[in-house]
């Protein structure tokens, strides 16, 4: 018999355990705290769309659907997208609806991204995008971003991130694109090898198909040409690249409007980060699962920046904006063959996402932009209510215009923010995030979250402010 | 008019109607400090939201079921016959003064006023439809509806079903 600890697979070990655990316990031994640490709206999916559900239930409608979603749904998406974002996605070849955005991100990794493959992403940034791209097997590289750039990744950092430069040498946008030393472990899970090591370019060529490549896409590559035990060693050479530490990346990945920071991009900066991608030749990976939740400026989408349609898979759907959360829908959009692999994975995996959950976000896309309207607008009144108390309390904090979270420094009350999140939860019963949480870079800030009623919004910051004088 | 859509136009107004709306006692820091405007700011709009009569007045809704004392009401289909010249306002301004009614309204269709009637009992308020509404001059007949349980009012669910509980930690 193996041994209990070696029963998990080596990949699965390699995750690092949740950050949070530790905390998470804490609040649920407290359940008269306030908390402001969940990461979802506290409306209830608004009932003209779970009325829709029960009746899809009455009328029978219990039975699988076509792998990519019912037709019905993919066309209000479409549609939506069209009307939206000016964004044309085939209802037919280019949507695929998926168990939220986060099998989505999965799906994505997995279709795209083979052993090695490096995906560099801007910190801080949701939980799931390091552990997605790992499973994956590629190698996550995480780019620090700072509140002082306003947690917006730069062109500089990504293209650096992109080629792979050295840790220590810092951006011209003066940020760093850090290498991580692990990422090369991390790398190749299966045969812990890597650090130290250089991984090569050697197979970019071969294994990077032309965005418009055969149908089957990604995963029909080395078909009968058996994969070595470990593909990373395959694509060793001698001696780095000129100029480049390690490989190209493949893949850019772009939460933005961001969880935990509630930082959005602009079409500008979009369209600059843009720029490098296709300088680069990086598929780019955009979750925009809150770009609804926009204040102050339209919602937009990374897919329809200048050239990004063809190279972009564009992740999103009803959890936040709809406050849909528990039903798990949400949709992958992109280039046919992209969308084609992704649907293969979910065929064998997923089969289908749930057919209620579907009729029911189907009405949700045909007639719920008035509660969203009234959603945004009591979130945007709680967003300059949070901004108001952290400023009195001398917390800096960047000014969030999307999401509906925000990150302040907690770096001048000399705790760390593991120690500032349990003080305040054990003395104050507030319940907050700490924010190295979402990568080492978030580390002296804190993720507060006001999708919580305004009035237990107010007493938890003025309990935040008391305690933050009595200190 | 033209004074009313000069206040509308105001930026914020909107946002103060509808934080006012849900919670009446929401002091003016706070409205300031939801909307961003100043505090002098908010209660100048209020001043002339209450002027122009777009605020009318501030009120608790009370759950009376929820109390020792009881409360009925009852809605009651009026059919009037229309005075020359003053069509149905003459009548309406009759019913309207008594206290003992909570709302009314002109409706198409069926009936011509609807008037919603509350009491302490349902004597009190049999005891007004027969004695007071009925006989008003130009009422040709009444139809009186008793209410047996109310589940929401003027938006407001009175019992609010069991909510169910979110993580309180979710990424």
């Amino acid at each position: 018999m193996t041994k209990e600890g070696e029963i998990i697979s080596q990949r699965v070990r390699a995750l690092p355990p949740s950050p949070i655990r530790r905390f998470f316990d804490l609040v649920e031994s407290m359940p008269d705290a306030i908390s402001l640490s969940v990461g979802e709206p506290d409306f209830v999916t608004p009932w003209h769309i779970r009325e829709a559900a029960i009746y899809s239930l009455e009328r029978g409608q219990t039975h699988y659907t076509p792998n990519r979603g019912t037709r019905e749904l993919r066309q209000e998406i479409s549609s939506y997208l069209a009307r939206r974002f000016g964004l044309e996605y085939d209802p037919e070849t280019e949507i695929l609806v998926t168990l939220g955005v986060s099998e989505g991100l999965d799906l994505a990794c997995r279709a795209l991204l083979d052993p090695g493959d490096r995906i560099v992403f801007p910190e801080p940034c949701y939980v799931a995008y390091r552990p997605c791209a790992s499973l994956a097997g590629a190698a996550p590289v995480g780019i620090a971003t700072t509140m002082e750039q306003g947690f917006k990744v730069t062109p500089e950092q990504v293209r650096a991130a992109g080629l792979g430069l050295a840790a220590s040498q810092p951006s011209p946008g003066g940020g760093w694109a850090r290498g991580r030393p692990s990422a090369a472990l991390r790398a190749c899970p299966e045969c812990h090898e890597g650090a130290g090591r250089t991984p090569r370019r050697a197979a970019l060529a071969k294994r990077r198909p032309p965005l418009d490549s055969a149908r089957g896409g990604p995963s029909d590559r080395g078909k009968g040409d058996p994969e070595p035990a470990c593909p990373e060693r395959s694509r060793r050479v001698e001696g780095p690249l000129p100029g480049r530490g390690v490989t190209a990346a493949k893949a850019l990945l772009l939460g933005y409007p961001s969880n935990p920071t509630g930082v959005a991009l602009s079409a500008q900066e979009m369209a600059a980060l843009a720029a490098v991608a296709q300088e680069l030749d990086l598929l780019v990976i955009a979750d925009e699962l809150y770009a609804e939740l926009r204040y102050d400026a339209a919602p937009i989408s990374f897919a329809a920046a200048p050239g990004m349609r063809e190279r972009t898979v564009l992740l999103s759907g009803f959890s936040k904006a709809l406050a849909m959360t528990g039903w798990r829908l949400g949709y992958a959009c992109g280039p046919a063959h992209i969308i084609d692999a992704m649907t293969k994975i979910h065929g064998y995996t997923a089969l289908c996402a749930p057919v209620t959950a579907q009729r029911a976000a189907a009405e949700g896309m045909r007639r719920a932009e008035r509660e969203v309207e009234q959603m945004l607008a009591e979130y945007g009144r709680r967003r300059r209510v949070v901004m108001s108390r952290l400023r009195k309390m001398g917390l800096p904090c960047f000014e969030p215009q999307g999401a509906f979270y925000a990150f302040p420094s907690i770096v001048s009350t000399g705790m760390t923010s593991q120690e500032f999140a349990e003080r305040l939860l054990v003395e104050q019963k507030v319940a907050v995030v700490p924010g190295d949480a979402f990568g080492e870079c978030g580390a002296g800030h804190i993720r507060i979250c006001y999708a919580t009623g305004i009035s237990l919004l107010e007493e938890a910051l003025e309990r935040m402010a008391r305690w933050a004088r009595l200190r | 008019m033209e004074d009313v859509s000069r206040v509308m136009k105001q930026a914020g107004v909107r946002d103060i109607l509808q934080i006012l709306e849900q919670d009446a006692r929401t002091t003016p820091e706070q409205i300031a400090e939801r909307t961003g405007l100043s505090k002098r700011r908010v209660n100048r709009l209020v001043r002339e939201l209450e002027r122009i009569g777009a605020i009318r007045k501030y009120k608790a809704v009370v759950n009376w079921e929820r109390t020792e004392g009881e409360r009925v009401y009852a809605f009651i289909e009026v059919r009037v016959t229309p005075e020359r010249g003053r069509g149905f306002d003459a009548v309406a301004e009759r019913i309207l003064r008594f206290p003992e009614v909570h709302s009314l309204y002109l409706m198409s269709g069926a009936y011509d006023l609807h008037v919603v009637a509350e009491g302490a009992n349902m004597r009190e308020v049999a005891l007004f439809v027969a004695e007071k509404l009925a006989t008003i001059e130009g009422v040709q007949s009444t139809t009186t509806h008793f209410v047996l349980r109310r589940y929401k009012v003027d938006g407001d669910v009175l019992e609010q079903p069991e909510r169910a509980e979110r993580l309180p930690v979710s990424m």
